[in-house]
């Protein structure tokens, strides 16, 4: 059955250049709330049709809300993009998947007719604020045994993965890792990349200001066999290698979403039409299944099957996980289907910004295969949990049909 | 002092398809707060990166190069300091040289320059900006400006050349003339925009990513800047010629620095580049060497730092808090510290008088006051509500026994003053300081009778007072520390700058302006003629003649305190019959309608008032204006023998401050010393 309510759509989602977490990254002096802010102006730039006195939203998704991702981010991105006073915003966080949710959260309210334009985004400066370092987890996590000693390490749950499924081996994480690298570079090469960044100042007190235009984690020309003597940084002996997971990174996203009246009204190009969308919990152990049982609760709300998804986005927090997520589905390893510009082990992961990274691609595939129908945007969170959102491409026949 | 080193990191930007912009940033490494200046060092770092892209740019490596600073701050020119330790046209003349050398070589890249004028852009800075071929502003920017004049000085970067050209000889002159003798104003964004200055005002949230994009376009030809015709050089002249006169009203030669810029300008109407920096070299050679510029950069520092951090005051946490405020006294000089206590410190303020009818035409005031502020859209509705529920009336001298300061601004007269502080002492606590508005009057016999004279304080303001920037802080030998150091507090939280002061009569600011006030009335009464009098101080620059400051005071009021000084420190603050019978008569100094200003004349009948010791003879202009000089050297030289204030340096803050002494001639020490009054 069809999400209730309001059509939805994605009118537009754009990022920043992805910068990598270190002092001397792209965004090293950047903050954080800086990058967002650049990314939303030029969103409203790119769409003088929408008045933004019209917004009625703004939710805007970071894992560690502290410092310069603090104080309400919807809140303070919005007044220091300069959007009127009187568009009101929030802060939300489900760790990685906190763009998604607030791409969600904000189109729920549409869809229920208590919003026409909303915008959503996330950021995380994880030079600024590294996973977790805030945070202090209730003993009794440990102690009363809920979680597993390394529930709260990504990279272990990433090797748990391999533990608990003999089939996923490190040559096809490897293989898998190659891959993602290759067709970013392609993606790149053929200018399926570059018109979704948003061009940002950094300022820069020992090199002076720059222009971030390009993402700086991609390590183009990566091989399986450059990765074979890579250490296994969380476990000795283990399979999970920097090559296999994704770089710590520095990024914002943002995405605008209006009904698809208001959009038809202001003569918007949706780049994507909302279909449904699920999330669920795993086992905190094993977090990187979480799309697993998301996809299946999203395919079943919308009335569809597995093989009815033209494209799938999935975010590659660590390869493993997304073979697993393939193996579950019975989809082979270097199907087409699957992020064909590759994704988070090249691009990079800034954790709550990474879900309209994946709906930026996707609606970018969308445009160029219009035969595709259906596609997803999936990914794994932080503590055991999966995010799936489906989407409908309105580029084909049928959609367009549909649209008149 | 060491030079705090500008440097000038380049860093390659891709314009889109169209090739490589070669971005500098100016960058001194010290934070958001410090403004970007030049050194010698500096500059030739600049210059040196300048001078390798100018070498890219022939090679056909870099399409276009751009200039920015640090966020908040593009650059505030020349390091002022650096430059008044200078002391040879020689070196002065390399400075300027220094500067138009390096700016001619951006000026003459061979490919596009811009500036992004993301923050504080004055003076040089502002020039460097010039010398680029297009400008964007960002929408934030509150300070771009020449304010050379101001300081004693030229703009001597190419200003003179590049800004006329650019915007027209009419905004030239209000930029580089008009604006800095108009207590150095400086201009906002959008002014920038509308005078043509920068083209393009960008938002601050996006400004660098926004000026690319604007680069960009200009590049591509999709954006062309409008450029105007330059003014014709006899309109240019006859512009030049009227800026001159009201220079003349304002200033009466009394400061060389506008004068030359209008030369300059003239030269820049008629002349080639070339001809028109080496005008400025000259001109800034001499001008950097010249005691007017010392004196600028010593009144800048004064007004700067002095002012903030006032010589001799406690340390501020000996302070106690002040949660409330009484103020004795509901006339108008107690209603404006009520208003100013309230808007200021956010605390609430008690006035207490005799009668209902004057402390509510106290309360009555202050709310007159919100009004006219909210009319002006100096503060919202709800400020005003604030303010006015802060402010209350009394009678009942009861009602102050909370207060943790109370103020009192009755009648000048030291037996109404100590019995309101007797009275006060009745009701307040013991802790409570007890303060006196006080102009003349001695505090120490103030609180001579007092239980507790140790928390006795004056805070002297200055009539009017939210206008008025300047507080005296007095304290008699037996004021405590905790008293004095709240004393500061409320001056700072009043927004006013402090300068500490000794108990002693007239302070520093009358003292000296009525010393001034008296020698002039002393003059007539030796029968100087009323105009000549009148003429004889313009050298001075004062802000207004000696005639329209006695008006604006109030002749009874000037004549009031003349007589206090009198009988404090004698004779030389002489008796004047004139004026006593003027006060008698009502009769006034100017003819004015409303409030006397600057520009109110004289009345030549009041000569009839006076000429009481005509047999002494009367005095021409020069005589009268040496006269004045030395007897103000004499005051200053007797205030610091008896150490009414710590060190010279406050008796300039006070008088740059308290009675408005030109900035350009350094307060009034520096001034008296070139004059020779002074050693």
């Amino acid at each position: 059955m069809p999400l209730l309510g309001r059509d939805v759509v994605l009118v537009d989602a754009l990022r920043s250049p992805f910068g990598r977490a270190k002092p001397d990254g792209l965004y090293a002096h950047t903050r954080a709330d800086d990058i967002a802010t650049a990314v939303v102006r030029d969103l409203l730039r790119r769409h003088p049709e929408l008045p933004p006195e019209k917004i009625d939203e703004v939710a805007i998704a970071a894992t560690s809300q502290v410092g310069d991702q603090g104080l309400t981010l919807g809140r303070t991105v919005g007044l220091l993009a300069g959007l009127p006073g009187e568009v009101p915003g929030y802060a939300i966080d489900r760790m990685c998947a906190g763009a998604m949710s607030a791409v969600t959260s904000v189109a729920a309210q549409v869809a229920v007719g208590a919003a026409d334009a909303v915008l959503a985004g996330g950021v995380e400066h994880m030079g600024h604020h590294p996973l977790g370092k805030d945070a202090d987890p209730n003993p009794r996590f440990l102690t009363e045994r809920l979680v597993a000693s390394d529930a709260l390490v990504m990279g272990a749950t990433a090797e748990n993965l391999h533990d608990t499924y003999p089939a996923l081996t490190r040559e096809r994480a490897d293989a898998y890792a190659e891959a993602s690298q290759r067709k970013y570079a392609e993606a790149l090469a053929a200018g399926h990349i570059t018109p979704d960044l948003v061009p940002v100042g950094v300022p820069d007190p020992e090199r002076g200001w720059g222009l971030a235009t390009a993402d700086e984690p991609p390590r183009p020309g990566t091989t399986v066999a450059g990765m074979a003597d890579l250490p296994t940084p969380f476990r000795p002996g283990g399979r999970v290698t920097a090559a296999t997971s994704s770089p710590l990174t520095d990024g914002a996203t943002a995405a605008l979403l209006t009904s698809a009246d208001l959009a038809a009204e202001l003569g918007l190009a949706p780049r994507a039409r909302l279909v449904s969308y699920a999330y669920a919990g795993v086992d905190p152990a094993l977090m990187g299944l979480g799309p697993v049982p998301a996809t299946r609760k999203a395919l079943d709300l919308a009335g569809l099957s597995i093989e009815d998804l033209g494209l799938i986005e999935i975010n590659e927090a660590f390869a493993v996980q997304v073979l697993a997520f393939l193996d579950a589905f019975d989809i082979p390893d270097d199907d087409p289907r699957i992020n064909p510009y590759g994704g988070a082990i090249a691009v990079g992961h800034p954790l709550a910004a990474s879900g309209i990274r994946l709906m930026s691609q996707l609606a970018r595939q969308f445009q160029a295969h219009p035969e595709v129908r259906y596609g997803l945007t999936t990914m794994c969170v932080g503590l055991g949990q999966g995010g799936s959102v489906i989407w409908a491409n309105p580029h084909h026949a049928e959609e367009k049909e549909n649209q008149r | 002092m060491t030079e705090r080193i500008t440097r000038a990191l380049v860093r390659d930007v891709q314009l889109e398809d169209l090739g490589t912009l070669a971005l500098i940033t100016l960058e001194n490494g010290a934070g958001p707060t410090k403004p970007i200046t030049f050194g010698p060092e500096g500059m030739a770092e600049l210059r040196t990166a300048l001078e390798r892209l100018s070498a890219r740019a022939e090679a056909g490596e870099i399409v276009a190069v751009g200039v920015t600073g640090k966020q908040f701050h593009f650059a505030a020119g020349a390091d002022l300091h650096e430059a008044a330790q200078l002391t040879t046209p020689e070196a002065a003349r390399q400075i300027a040289e220094m500067g138009h050398e390096t700016y001619a070589i951006l000026a003459d890249l061979p490919v596009p320059t811009f500036a992004y004028i993301g923050g504080v852009a004055l003076g040089g800075g502002l020039e460097l900006a010039l010398a680029c071929d297009y400008r964007t502003v960002s929408s934030a920017v509150r300070a771009v400006g020449l304010p050379e004049v101001f300081l004693g000085l030229i703009p001597g970067w190419g200003g003179t050349y590049h800004l006329p050209r650019l915007i027209g000889m009419e905004n030239a002159l209000q930029v580089i003339i008009t604006n800095p003798l108009r207590n150095n104003t400086q201009l906002k964004a959008a002014q920038v925009g509308e005078l043509g200055i920068a083209d393009a005002v960008l938002d601050s949230a996006d400004f660098l990513a926004e000026s690319l994009r604007f680069t960009v376009s200009v590049l591509r030809g999709d954006i062309t800047p409008e450029r105007r015709e330059p003014t014709p050089v006899d309109e240019a002249k006859t512009m030049i010629g009227a800026a001159r006169q009201q220079v003349d009203a304002r200033l009466h030669g009394a400061a060389p620095a506008a004068y030359r810029a209008l030369d300059l300008l003239e030269v820049s109407a008629t002349s080639e580049r070339a001809e028109s920096f080496e005008a400025e070299n000259v001109a800034l050679a001499e001008l950097i060497c010249s005691p007017q510029f010392a004196a600028g950069v010593y009144a800048f520092d004064l007004t700067s730092r002095r002012a903030k951090n006032p010589a001799g005051a406690p340390e501020a946490d000996l302070a106690r808090p002040v949660r409330s405020i009484g103020v004795a006294g509901a006339g108008l000089m107690a209603s404006q510290l009520a208003l100013l206590f309230a808007r200021r410190m956010q605390v609430p303020v008690i006035m207490r008088d005799l009668d209902a009818e004057r402390t509510e035409r106290g309360v009555g005031y202050v709310s007159a006051e919100l009004d006219t502020l909210v009319a002006k859209g100096r503060i919202g509705e709800a400020e005003a509500n604030r303010i006015r529920s802060l402010v209350s009336g009394t009678t009942d001298l009861a009602d102050l026994a909370e207060a943790d300061l109370v103020i009192e601004a009755v009648f000048e007269e030291l037996s109404v003053k100590q019995q309101v502080f007797a009275d006060l002492e009745q009701v307040i606590r013991p802790d409570a300081v007890l303060a006196t508005n006080t102009s003349a009057l001695s505090i120490t016999d103030m609180a001579a009778h007092l239980a507790h004279p140790e928390r006795v304080v004056g805070l002297h303001f200055f009539n009017p007072v939210a206008q008025m920037p300047l507080v005296e802080v007095i304290r008699t030998e037996r004021t405590d520390d905790a008293t004095y150091a709240t004393a500061f507090t409320v001056a700072k939280a009043c927004r006013k700058s402090a300068i500490a002061v000794a108990d002693a009569p007239g302070f520093v600011v009358n003292r000296l302006l009525v010393r001034l006030l008296g020698e002039v009335l002393g003059s007539l009464e030796e029968g100087t003629d009323v105009t000549v009098a009148d003429r004889a101080l313009r050298p001075m620059g004062l802000p207004m003649g000696p005639f329209q400051l006695l008006q604006l005071v109030g002749p009874a009021v000037a004549g009031h305190v003349l007589d206090t000084l009198r009988e404090q420190l004698g004779d030389r603050y002489p008796d004047s019959p004139g004026l006593q019978q003027m006060i008698a008569d009502g009769a006034p100094f100017v003819i004015f309608e409303g409030r006397p200003s600057a520009g109110s004349p004289v009345d030549p009948q009041i000569a009839r008032y006076f000429g009481s010791r005509s047999e002494v003879g009367g005095q021409d202009e020069a005589a009268l204006l040496a006269r004045v000089q030395q007897a103000l050297a004499d005051e200053v030289r007797m205030m610091l023998d008896e150490q009414v204030v710590a060190e010279k340096e406050d008796i300039d803050l006070g008088m740059i401050l308290g009675a408005g002494w030109p900035f350009h001639l350094g307060g009034i020490t520096p001034y008296l010393q070139r004059e020779g009054a002074l050693a």
